[in-house]
């Protein structure tokens, strides 16, 4: 089952083309990943899942109805967004920002419930930012601020959450946290996630449904142990490579061909990479 | 932290309330009143505190009944309306480009209804109703042509304010021009006008900007949610459920009339739309447009230079533009310091 769908759509900024006849089902209740090399046409794609962008043809469904004949209110009390390009308000607080995403389920006469007031908290303790509520949030560190921005994004409480690559800018141990964050919630509220994400090893880490994007157009799609392979990679991101089993997950670990082999590398590491490699096969979508 | 008020009915009704920001309303409410009863005693014949309340409350000798209902009453009034309307529409600029220096007299509306104006003034030696609706014409115009310059999927903040600085100095060049073509009475008429000024205002000029006021004020504010949430970004607000490019149309639009309508009652009047804004939040403390704090600022802003100026240089001698003109150019040079220390210009 899906309720969030693209049906053969044609993608298009200023008349020029990124995706054509693109068809995509996000299943309910996953983690789905998108992945692909730059200019593939992943943050296309979500943004028009995501009613950004309007398709030039075909269409975006939403519980089986166009997404643009919805109002723009009842789309954000079913699906949420977060983009890439956010600006903190000069001088808001960590509460205030996150008590933004209420927007969608207030009206001039209903600016704050007591439900509001019980989410924004709810949000801010499931995000680990209650502590910095009355912050400001240019004082924060940038994996912090991601977090208040993810915390916003959940106060919409919607089914439905997507993220242009929440992990972009920030330490490789942020990054990490983050996706730790997001595979929480996706598992503890049982949400859908759909995540544009650049690293290929921490979409095949966290993703329950991997969608590999090269021009436009999906190459695979499915769980990551099942298409994660080395000829996948390859043709997806023109990378020699291995694909090993990730030795804290057992997900697919994809590590690049080395430039020629190196005399010094440690014999212990060599042999343990070589036993566990995947058979290379071919993709399976 | 900092707990958000909320008057709430058992209906389940709530609106939010942010004491701070109330209590700055309620005292400028105050101020811009306590200065307007000063501005009605202000004049060749000065009035007490006491008499100018007892006159506008009925029990007035009739002298004393002629100086304030029909001369200086009016001008208090176009004060306030006008302080009010540059200051709301200033907000709204300043908002929907993310920038404070977006404001009627940086991109462009001030220069496009003097424009109108002179246009009226010297080509047609038409009278004041004339030359109030050739404003008019002319700001909504100019308002027009800046949005249909800056669109391109959205209007985008330094796009539009550098687009409006392109718009000024053409419509500056266009107003030399007029001058130049003036024969020496016209000349005159029009540089008075185009200092703004608020002598000899009557309720010709009230009525007007009363009914503008009362149909465009309503509905900018009722939008204030929603350019509140467009401040962190389109997207962003999209994904909230803001109609984004109709807030912004509606928004704008409504500030093109109230600039014109202020515009057309008082001449261009300096950086009231500019400064009045910003001072509102830093008095407010709070993020947001702050629509309801920035007409109050405005408002009180400009009625204290009438009097001010009345008090300082003699009954009439130096039209408030002038004042605020002054007063304005060193606060923007104040703000694009501290906008250049904080490095985001």
């Amino acid at each position: 089952m899906s309720r969030l769908s693209a049906e053969s759509v044609t993608l298009a900024y200023d008349g020029r083309v990124i995706a054509e006849d693109l068809s995509v089902a996000v299943p309910d209740h996953s983690f789905t990943v998108i992945v692909g090399p730059n200019a593939c046409g992943k943050s296309t794609l979500l943004r028009a899942l995501s009613r950004m962008l309007k398709p030039a043809a075909g269409s975006v469904l939403l519980d089986g109805a166009a997404i643009g004949s919805y109002p723009a209110k009842k789309v954000a009390r079913t699906l949420g967004l977060l983009p890439q390009s956010s600006v903190a308000p000069d001088g808001i607080t960590v509460a205030d920002l996150v008590a933004r995403g209420r927007h969608p389920h207030q009206g001039l006469l209903r600016q704050w419930s007591p439900e509001d007031e019980r989410v924004v908290e709810e949000s801010m303790t499931a995000t680990g930012v209650a502590a910095l509520a009355d912050r400001y949030v240019d004082e924060l560190s940038g994996g912090q601020r991601q977090r208040v921005w993810i915390a916003m994004a959940l106060a919409q409480r919607t089914p439905l959450l997507l993220l242009d690559e929440p992990t972009t800018y920030l330490d490789i141990q942020h990054q990490i946290e983050i996706l730790d964050l997001c595979a929480e919630l996706h598992e503890t509220q049982g949400r859908t996630l759909v995540a544009v994400l650049h690293d290929l090893n921490h979409a095949a880490r966290y993703a329950t449904h991997l969608i590999a994007m090269r021009d436009g157009k999906v190459v695979a799609e499915g769980a990551p142990a099942d298409i994660v392979t080395a000829p996948l990679v390859e043709e997806v991101f023109g990378l020699r490579c291995q694909v090993i089993d990730d030795p804290q997950t057992g997900t697919p670990l994809v590590v690049p061909a080395a430039r020629r082999p190196r005399d010094a590398a440690p014999a212990g590491a060599t042999g343990s990479t070589a036993a566990a490699a995947r058979p290379a096969g071919p993709p399976s979508a | 932290m900092k707990p958000v008020k909320a008057l709430r009915t058992r209906g389940g009704l709530s609106v939010r309330l942010d004491a701070r920001a109330a209590l700055v309303v309620t005292l400028l409410v105050a101020a811009a009143l306590a200065a307007s009863v000063a501005l009605i005693g202000t004049g060749d014949y000065p009035m007490s505190f006491a008499d100018v309340l007892r006159t506008l409350t009925g029990g007035g000798t009739a002298a004393q009944e002629f100086i304030v209902h029909d001369l200086r009453l009016p001008r208090v009034l176009v004060a306030l309306l006008v302080g009010a309307a540059l200051a709301l529409a200033g907000a709204v600029f300043q908002s929907v480009s993310r920038n404070p220096l977006g404001s009627p007299d940086v991109i462009g509306l001030a220069q496009g209804s003097t424009a109108g104006a002179l246009l009226v003034i010297v080509l047609f030696q038409g009278g004041t109703t004339a030359v109030a609706a050739g404003s008019v014409g002319g700001g909504i115009l100019s308002g027009a042509a800046i949005y249909a310059l800056a669109w391109k999927k959205g209007v985008h903040g330094y796009r539009f304010v550098l687009v409006g600085i392109a718009m000024a100095a053409i419509l500056t060049a266009v107003i030399g021009y007029l001058l130049t073509k003036a024969n020496l009475t016209d000349a005159a008429r029009a540089t008075t006008w185009m200092v703004g000024s608020l002598n000899g205002r009557d309720w010709d000029q009230v009525w007007p900007l009363a009914a503008a006021c009362t149909v465009l004020v309503p509905l900018v504010l009722g939008h204030s949610r929603s350019l509140r949430m467009l401040e962190m970004g389109d997207d962003a607000a999209y994904a909230l459920g803001v109609p984004v490019e109709r807030t912004r149309l509606v928004t704008m639009a409504a500030a093109v009339l109230l600039t014109s309508a202020a515009t057309a009652a008082a001449g261009p009047i300096a950086f009231v739309a500019l400064a009045a804004p910003q001072l509102a939040r830093r008095l407010t403390r709070s993020t947001g447009p702050n629509l309801t704090a920035a007409a109050c600022t405005g408002a009180t802003l400009l009625v204290t230079a009438d009097w001010a100026s009345q008090q300082l240089f003699g009954a009439d001698r130096l039209p408030v533009g002038a004042l605020t003109g002054m007063l304005g150019g060193c606060y923007l040079l104040g703000l694009l310091y501290t906008e250049r220390r904080g490095g985001r210009i």
